[in-house]
């Protein structure tokens, strides 16, 4: 700090310049609350009328400028599942080895760094790279199961971080209390640390669901398609997707300002689908901290 | 048979670290097959005419493979959604690491993480219908989808990560240093400008490259409202196409295995550079500066 700046400006001065400053900051704040909201109740107003349970219900008819959006619904829920099912037990196994058995060293910054640029990479690379691997290497077609390996490996980080966030609120005391009934390593993760870092894991579960429900450039060239004509019965199947069917209604095709009603009710199940797994995890985490 | 526990120890521990490096290993395989599907292109076209031709036409007669315009594209993107998007997080980040009162931070974290939530392809629609119009008619354009609107919506992306990022490092601004500074007399705002933030700026650095990573590999939003014209652009209201929106625009069209095909996988080879850039030196810089205490300042 100059110490003439500060004579000059006076305490006063100085005093107000922060008064000012500090608006600033709170207007900033206020920017990201406002594009929230304004996204939201856009949404809402327009979306609102165009939700009803045979939208919800119903198979999309006339080439889908009329109907519902049920194989949509479907297709997001069983990608989103399917792809929790192979991701959650991969990142919560790699958490543990990371959080409990991995010495600093080496191979631990290897993995690391492997965690992090794959956190990085983007999803459009992840859809090439299932096109190129699963799709066509495997042989396993355009289908729910290419989607959902794709999208395991894209949420793959995510989950890995939240499950050692939650390992390492589990207190030294607790292994050292179990090593000190002679448990092994195995039995103390398994018995001791695993059940009281589960629901911190099931926070990242929730929030690792989320991403992959919104995700669209991962699923365009390995799961998702215009239309199917039935709902999908296996994992062979491609598959309709709410982000998908958003983009295709609004891009695509010849109908487009017909089809604006769909498009809102389609965008603002997905948000209240997604936004509303997230809130569940913000809420959840709150009452796991209050608790602790 | 009856393994002791120890043996049953070792091979369990043996079993997590394999899975502990299947993230390296897809991260292998992604660099592998990108560059199995993609590098064959550049015995069609040599790797300078490919980065640096300006002429993008994949499906003319003979075809152009020059990705020029759309590395400037992304670039220009890149940097304008920073400009918005990097003040406008660090300034939340400060509000809610040093102003805000915890009630208000309470409320205001979980706005930032409900903004992250926010669906790409939602973000992309809205930019799509609302502030598409509203720039055609406010600016009198030829058309609203361009690269100012693609800046905005990405701004809107990667805010949550400069600032969750910024304010863990402005958190770890050691206590003492603030307090020296206030002890002499700094308001809180000088202390701020002069100690926190020079004190956490390789955090914010870290930051700021997280976000621009990014914005630079978001795809739905460029793909729906950056235009698609595959020109260098002249104007921060011309339309443009990004890396990201030629590849998946391009890639239902391509003939599988084709000098098209191939070339898109070469725009993610780019692509991808490009990401690993920004995110190793994003890791260099967390892990070169990293402050333990105030004694490594």
């Amino acid at each position: 700090m100059n110490p003439i700046a500060l004579t000059h400006a006076g305490l006063a001065g100085r005093h107000r310049t922060q008064k000012i400053m500090w608006g600033i900051f709170g207007l900033a704040s206020c920017v990201n609350l406002a594009a929230l909201v304004i996204i939201c109740a856009f949404l809402l107003v327009k979306g609102l009328p165009a939700i009803s349970w045979s939208f919800l219900t119903e198979m999309p008819r006339d080439s889908m400028t009329a109907g519902g959006i049920l194989p949509c619904i479907l297709g997001t829920v069983y990608l989103s599942i399917g792809t929790m099912l192979v991701a959650f037990p991969l990142g919560v196994a790699s958490a543990v080895y990371l959080n409990e058995y991995a010495r600093p060293g080496r191979v631990l910054r290897l993995i690391r760094l492997g965690i992090n640029n794959l956190a990085g990479v983007p999803s459009v690379v992840f859809g090439l790279f299932g096109l190129a691997f699963f799709v066509t290497f495997f042989g396993m077609g355009v289908s729910l199961l290419s989607g959902i390996l794709t999208l395991a490996i894209l949420v793959l980080p995510v989950i890995i971080g939240t499950a050692e966030e939650a390992l390492r609120t589990v207190p030294q005391t607790y292994r050292e209390a179990s090593f000190g009934l002679g448990a092994t390593k195995w039995q103390t993760i398994r018995l001791v640390v695993l059940p009281a870092a589960l629901p911190g894991m099931l926070t990242g579960a929730i929030l690792g669901l989320s991403r992959v429900a919104g995700e669209t450039a991962a699923i365009m060239f390995t799961a998702a398609v215009f239309f199917t004509p039935s709902l999908p019965t296996s994992l062979g199947d491609s598959v309709m997707a709410l982000p998908y069917h958003i983009y295709v209604l609004a891009t695509a095709g010849t109908e487009i300002e017909k089809t604006r009603p769909l498009q809102y009710g389609t965008a603002l199940v997905l948000i209240v689908l997604v936004l509303g797994m997230n809130l569940t995890a913000i809420l959840y985490r709150a009452h796991l901290q209050k608790r602790r | 048979m009856v393994l002791s526990r120890k043996t049953k120890d070792d091979l369990i521990r043996y079993a997590f670290f394999l899975t502990a490096l299947s993230s390296i290993v897809a991260l292998g395989l992604i660099m592998l097959y990108l560059f199995a599907e993609g590098l064959p292109i550049f015995k069609v076209v040599s790797v300078k005419d490919f980065l640096f031709g300006s002429l993008w036409y994949p499906t003319s007669d003979p075809p152009d493979f020059g990705i020029f315009p759309l590395i400037v594209a992304s670039l220009a993107v890149t940097a304008l959604s920073s400009l918005i998007a990097i003040p406008l997080g660090v300034m939340t980040a400060i509000y809610l690491a040093e102003i805000a009162s915890r009630r208000v931070r309470d409320f205001f974290k979980p706005v930032v993480e409900l903004l992250a939530a926010l669906p790409s392809v939602v973000i992309g629609f809205f930019g799509m219908v609302v502030v598409a119009p509203f720039l055609q008619n406010a600016f009198d354009l030829a058309t609203g989808l361009n690269l100012f609107n693609a800046s905005v919506m990405l701004a809107f992306m990667s805010v949550p990560t400069i600032c969750s990022v910024s304010e863990d490092a402005i958190y770890a601004v050691p206590r003492e240093l603030k307090e020296a500074s206030l002890a002499l007399g700094a308001t809180h705002f000088e202390t701020i400008i002069r100690v926190v933030l020079p004190a956490s700026l390789s955090g914010i650095s870290t930051a700021v490259m997280l976000g621009m990573s990014r914005a630079i590999g978001e795809t739905m939003v460029v793909l729906m409202v950056a235009g698609g014209a595959a020109i260098i652009p002249t104007s921060i209201f011309s339309p443009v196409r990004p890396m990201p929106s030629s590849i998946a625009a391009e890639m239902a069209e391509a003939a599988f295995r084709g000098n098209h095909y191939r070339a898109l996988f070469a725009i993610g080879i780019v692509l991808f550079l490009f990401t690993l850039a920004f995110n190793l030196i994003a890791s260099h810089i967390a892990e070169k500066h990293k402050q333990v205490g105030a004694a490594t300042l």
